[in-house]
């Protein structure tokens, strides 16, 4: 028999219940839930990240549809009679070609992919890495602690963005290399994070429980430990998506990044500046969805932050009073 | 104190010597042969020859890291960062004539980021969620979100290429550098976008910092003292409250700071600087290592030594820092 497991009194024992309707039980990840649907900011960066991400998943059907691929230059007359560049709204191309012809919609939708996969993998690597990292260095303390402490702090205090560089001209740019740069330089953060949260988890009686009832340390570690850390880690990860997307927009923006021909926002800028500012089109499009994006997520991970911190319910409690009152 | 304080620069020594490492290992990593890109188009294999032996090229591994490590302590007959391999200028040379470009850079933007940021953190601060908060969240979640190459292509575009073409050329173009020795207002002049450019871009940290800090303190009991006493509020605030909330806000200006001056890559290139970052930039588009090396180290140093006079300051400034 596990030990582990509180067995249910069974049914027809339990006194008959009193008959108040109301007070349900919540987990606390529905009472999250709740709280970021009433958060009209959480709900329109959710809105406006999914319209991104069905962009970038359907960049192959925006491009079918026109029938221009993103790398294509000039086909059915991407320019005009004279050789230019189309303004946005011209036939066939809604927010117009570039310098090559090139339609700038379907670049958008291409560089979406970019953008989302380097911030979201990025992060992701980071995260785990990170936990991992964090979790080991303060559930075990001691010599390791101050060795992976270090380290952290070390990557903490390097200064990344010229690091980064370096390391990309050496071995040549390309995605992967940009995902695994952006998320060794982030790891830390999280890592830090954690460890903080996991020193002073492991005081906690249930983890005593858990040693007693026969645990091993990477039971506790991960099983018992971990769930309680998931709140910070959520926020940081949230709102480390846009600076890995910000960051990725930077490497190409300097050439270090994405190689063109292939679209990303940040080359696409980085083409429009050797053009000049004559063709406003070329520049406003890639910044709109960049900064579009970057607010997105950073709201949403300002919203996921307010929801998940219990100091907060005052405000959503008043939140709630008043749309109790606007509907009544 | 000390012990800390020693604790601290043996910190950022190894955080140095792991940087100055994993350059080196780039550097041999990296797929090229160091005598043939200096050896240029005329390659004879007499000179490449000539140059392994000149520069060591052809010594075991081992051997040239020792020889590299000593050519980094900064010490007379030892410390030499090697020449351009360009131009052939000591690569010293190019970072002195880079370094004022960012500390000019460093200055502006740091004195407008740090009055910008403050007042309106104090601003959301005094008045939580009034519609002053509001804004002064509607300025940070922009700031943040804000890649600093597009706020600089928008200010260039509206305040240099729109006022331009428009007949008011108030702004210099791109690329424009007036040192201060030569012409104080030409150099702020020239300097002015870009400070504006790093300046909102920083001043959004500040203002969530300030924010966050001061209402923490603002509910302490001390505050609730202070304004028994009867002072006015304005003198709560600013004499007893904000001056306890800067401590983090010190801690986040040195490392800004020593990051700026060791090369704001994105705005110099942006604006045409020729400070460290916009010629690390180019010393990587033609594999100059020397040069790349050199900058790298220059700007690591200042990160580092930043991080630890902000620790130090730290310690001085909250009695806790030091106990823990």
């Amino acid at each position: 028999m596990s030990l582990t497991t509180v067995q249910p009194v069974p049914a027809e024992v339990l006194p008959e219940e009193p008959a108040v309707k109301g007070i349900e039980g919540r987990t606390p990840l529905q009472l999250v839930f709740q709280r970021l649907r009433t958060d009209r900011v959480a709900l329109i960066s959710i809105i406006v990240i999914v319209l991104i991400v069905a962009l970038a998943v359907g960049a192959p059907l925006i491009a079918a549809i026109t029938g221009h691929g993103p790398t294509d230059a000039n086909v059915d007359n991407g320019t005009d009679a004279n050789g230019q560049p189309l303004p946005p709204g011209s036939a066939g191309y809604l927010l117009g070609t570039d310098n090559l012809g090139r339609d700038i919609l379907v670049r958008i939708a291409y560089g979406a992919r970019i953008s989302l996969l380097v911030g979201v993998l990025a992060t992701a690597i980071a995260t785990v890495f990170g936990m991992v990292i964090g979790l080991f260095a303060g559930y075990f303390g001691g010599w390791l602690d101050s060795i992976l402490a270090r380290i952290m702090d070390v990557v903490l205090s390097f200064p990344y963005v010229l690091f980064a560089i370096v390391l990309v001209s050496v071995f040549g740019s390309s995605v992967p290399l940009t995902i695994l740069v952006i998320a060794f330089f982030s790891f830390a953060a999280i890592g830090r994070i954690v460890r903080g949260q996991a020193l002073s988890q492991r005081e906690k009686e249930y983890v005593e429980a858990a040693h007693s009832l026969g645990a091993g340390n990477l039971r506790i570690m991960f099983i018992d430990i971990m769930p309680n850390l998931v709140a910070p880690v959520i926020v940081l990860a949230t709102l480390l998506i846009p600076t890995a997307i910000i960051f990725e927009a930077t490497l190409s923006f300097l050439g270090l990044g994405v190689v063109p021909p292939t679209p990303s926002w940040g080359n696409m800028l980085s083409d429009a500046e050797t053009v000049g500012f004559q063709a406003w089109w070329f520049y406003i499009f890639p910044m709109l969805f960049l900064l579009l994006t970057t607010l997105a997520f950073n709201l949403l991970g300002d919203a996921v932050r307010d929801a998940l911190d219990p100091r907060t319910e005052r405000i959503f409690a008043a939140r709630r009073k008043k749309a109790k009152a606007a509907a009544a | 104190m000390i012990r800390f304080l020693i604790r601290r620069i043996v910190l950022g020594l190894i955080t140095l010597w792991v940087i100055i490492t994993l350059v080196f290992i780039l550097y041999y990593a990296a797929p090229h042969d160091p005598a043939a890109q200096l050896a240029g188009r005329a390659v004879t294999p007499r000179l490449l020859q000539q140059i392994n032996r000149e520069y060591g090229f052809n010594l075991p591994i081992i051997v040239q890291y020792w020889n590299y490590l000593k050519r980094m302590v900064p010490w007379p007959g030892l410390f030499n960062l090697g020449t351009s391999n360009t131009n052939r200028l000591p690569v010293t040379e190019i970072i002195a004539q880079a370094v004022p470009i960012d500390i000019s850079l460093a200055v502006g933007s740091a004195i407008l980021w740090m009055v910008l940021g403050i007042s309106v953190g104090v601003l959301a601060a005094r008045r939580p969620r009034s519609i002053w908060d509001r804004g002064a969240t509607v300025f940070v979640l922009t700031g943040v979100s804000m890649p600093t190459f597009i706020l600089g292509l928008l200010l260039l575009y509206v305040f240099y290429y729109l006022l331009t073409i428009h007949g008011i050329a108030i702004f210099p173009k791109p690329g424009s550098w007036t040192p201060f020795t030569t012409n104080p207002l030409e150099w702020a002049h020239d300097l002015i976008l870009p400070w504006i450019t790093l300046a909102l871009i920083t001043a959004a940290t500040y203002s969530r910092l300030t924010r966050s800090s001061l209402l923490e303190t603002l509910g302490e009991d001390y505050i609730r003292t202070a304004r028994a006493k009867g002072l006015s509020e304005r003198r709560v605030v600013y004499r007893h409250a904000l001056r306890s909330s800067l401590t983090p806000i010190i801690t986040q200006f040195g490392i800004d700071l020593a990051t700026v001056m060791g090369g704001a890559i994105i705005t110099e290139s942006i604006f045409g600087l020729p400070g460290l970052g916009l010629t690390v930039v180019q010393a990587i588009q033609v594999q100059n290592l020397p040069v790349v090396i050199g900058i790298v180290l220059v700007a690591s140093f200042f990160v580092v030594a930043a991080n630890i006079v902000v620790d130090a300051l730290y310690a001085v400034l909250d009695p806790r820092v030091r106990v823990s």
